[in-house]
């Protein structure tokens, strides 16, 4: 039994959720190899192999995975995918889009975003929008697994694995990279950070959004929003927190003017400390919160800045 | 152009479901049913291209029980053309679907599937990304633009840190976001309309294909619950808290 983690990565470092999907590799009971597929992805291979845990990284060279395009990605997977029993990939947009590709093709189900590995074969994974956890049996001859990285700890350093290299498959030519539009920004990755600043509709507008900047300045936080602030256009759509956004689980969230709707909860329920600013003493997000404040949010984040010293 | 549009009669996401108390699944008897919103999103996007000259006809596929017919009355009230259904009472699964539309496509010859990146029953993310995969086709997962030009799509990508912007040859398979676009509201003349449109039934038998699922849920269990903790009087009194008995900051 031996696991394959396809990586995320930028092909000089590993994205944070891959630490995690390896971690619950291990966990199914086998040896893990990671896969690294990029383009001048040396440094990335590198350090695959100083984690803890992996056996063997293989590094598949080309200019057709500089952009992570699914197609290619999958075909390189699909081209290793004999020797392994189970294959994961982080579910994160890159091995959400890339990973169901793989399943179908060696006609096995996919299980999505899995929370804990309770044998080889059987996995909890939230469904209904983390309302109901699942356990799930495949019967599959390989577990295709997309792994929740909030659920499991990332694997330490401490590795020493051998880097080989694999033979590359051809670009699909079906699709092309056109170009790329990332933010930046100087705050933490949303999915891992530490603190997250998250803002609601009771911030009324785009403009409103920027009191709770000088707020995630001084905690060093990520910002999110809830999908109502998405919806209405006051911040773009990868800050949603929720169901149909990202899952995170900070050390401290602190939710600002968002009332708490199902689908919100379902993304931030698993934080450790989670405050709650909103006027209506009645919204349910106090029901999840550990510490609440009702009133305006337009004096108690001022307030707070200042408190913060 | 023909535009494929699979639609998914769901739980509506106003509903909250529980767990039933023998851990065998979510009781949903007798709660309220809607189109997944974000096969509603990708119905709408189908009818704007439409509108914008480059389609010519939307077929909406439902695959799932009788009351689908529902759902798909519902994607024809929006404006798709004729539906189908592939009917059948056996809990479907994403790769079960997959090969079910899979044989509706070869068939139809459309040069676009647009699907809903997830349904928000079971939250598999997977049905597009695997029927791009059977019919061998380029995917543009998370779509939040869509530009239709000759032989090719340029599609705008939601991904982590920002957006993507991707060129897929057609045929492809294109999965919708959020932001895409806003659904229009159906209105009374447009659902008498829908209803005199065709409606067509065939089995998973007849398109040859095995749906047996492939996943056993052994249980479903309630997560696990958070209490509510304490209003605080005032800023003061939350900083003290953060700091000395959550240490958090």
């Amino acid at each position: 039994m031996t696991a394959l983690v396809i990586a995320e990565h930028d092909n000089v470092s590993l994205k944070g959720s891959t630490f995690n999907t390896i971690t619950a590799a291990t966990q199914c009971g086998g040896e893990v190899h990671v896969l690294i597929a990029g383009h001048n992805a040396g440094a990335a291979a590198q350090a695959a192999a100083k984690v803890a845990g992996v056996a063997k990284v293989l590094l598949a060279e080309g200019a057709q995975f500089a952009d992570g395009l699914a197609e290619n990605i999958a075909a390189q997977a699909l081209s290793l995918a004999p020797s392994y029993s189970h294959i994961l990939a982080p579910a994160t947009a890159y091995g959400k889009n890339i990973l169901p590709r793989v399943a179908a093709k060696l006609d096995v189900a996919q299980i999505s975003e899995i929370t804990k590995v309770v044998s080889p074969d059987t996995f909890e994974r939230p469904f209904y929008a983390g309302n109901a956890i699942a356990t799930v049996q495949s019967a599959d001859a390989v577990k295709v697994i997309t792994v929740r990285a909030t659920a499991f700890e990332a694997a330490a350093a401490g590795g020493s694995a051998t880097v080989e290299s694999v033979s590359a498959v051809a670009d699909s030519g079906k699709s092309s990279f056109v170009s790329r539009h990332i933010a930046t920004s100087a705050r933490p990755e949303l999915a891992g950070a530490k603190v997250v600043v998250s803002g609601g509709r009771g911030l009324g507008s785009e403009e409103n959004f920027k009191i709770l900047e000088p707020l995630a300045d001084k905690l060093g936080a990520a910002m999110g929003a809830s999908r109502a602030a998405v919806d209405a256009g006051f911040v773009p759509n990868d800050w949603q927190v929720g169901q149909t956004g990202k899952v995170v689980a900070p050390d401290l969230y602190i939710a600002v003017g968002i009332s708490g709707a199902i689908q919100h909860l379902a993304g931030m329920k698993d934080s450790k400390t989670i405050v709650a600013i909103n006027k209506d003493a009645e919204a349910p997000i106090f029901s999840v919160a550990d510490y609440g404040i009702v009133g305006d949010l337009f004096e108690i984040v001022p307030q707070l800045i200042k408190e913060l010293g | 152009m023909k535009v494929l549009v699979p639609v998914k009669r769901v739980v509506d996401y106003n509903v909250k479901v529980r767990v039933k108390s023998d851990q065998s699944g979510v009781d949903i008897a007798n709660v309220k049913m809607s189109m997944n919103p974000f096969d509603e999103i990708a119905v709408e996007e189908a009818v704007r291209l439409k509108e914008a000259g480059k389609v010519s006809e939307i077929v909406a596929i439902s695959c799932g029980t009788a009351q689908s017919q529902e759902t798909l009355r519902t994607a024809m009230a929006i404006g798709a053309d004729r539906a189908i259904l592939v009917e059948t009472d056996i809990e479907l699964q994403p790769l079960a679907v997959a090969k079910l539309l899979k044989a509706i496509a070869d068939k139809e010859q459309p040069q676009l599937i647009i699907l809903g990146k997830q349904a928000i029953d079971d939250d598999a993310n997977q049905t597009g990304q695997m029927l791009a995969a059977l019919l061998d086709w380029p995917q543009a997962t998370y779509a939040s633009k869509v530009e239709v030009e000759g032989d090719k799509a340029q599609i705008t990508r939601e991904v982590d840190g920002g957006l993507e912007v991707i060129s897929v040859k057609l045929p492809a398979i294109v999965t919708t976001d959020l932001r895409l676009n806003e659904p229009r509201y159906v209105t009374l003349p447009n659902i008498m309309k829908a209803k005199k449109k065709t409606l067509d039934n065939v089995k998973p038998a007849d398109l040859g294909v095995d749906v047996a699922p492939r996943l056993k849920t052994l249980k479903v269990s309630e997560p696990p619950k958070r209490s509510a903790g304490i209003i605080v009087p005032d800023v003061g009194t939350l900083v003290d808290k953060l700091k000395n008995e959550a240490k958090v900051i």
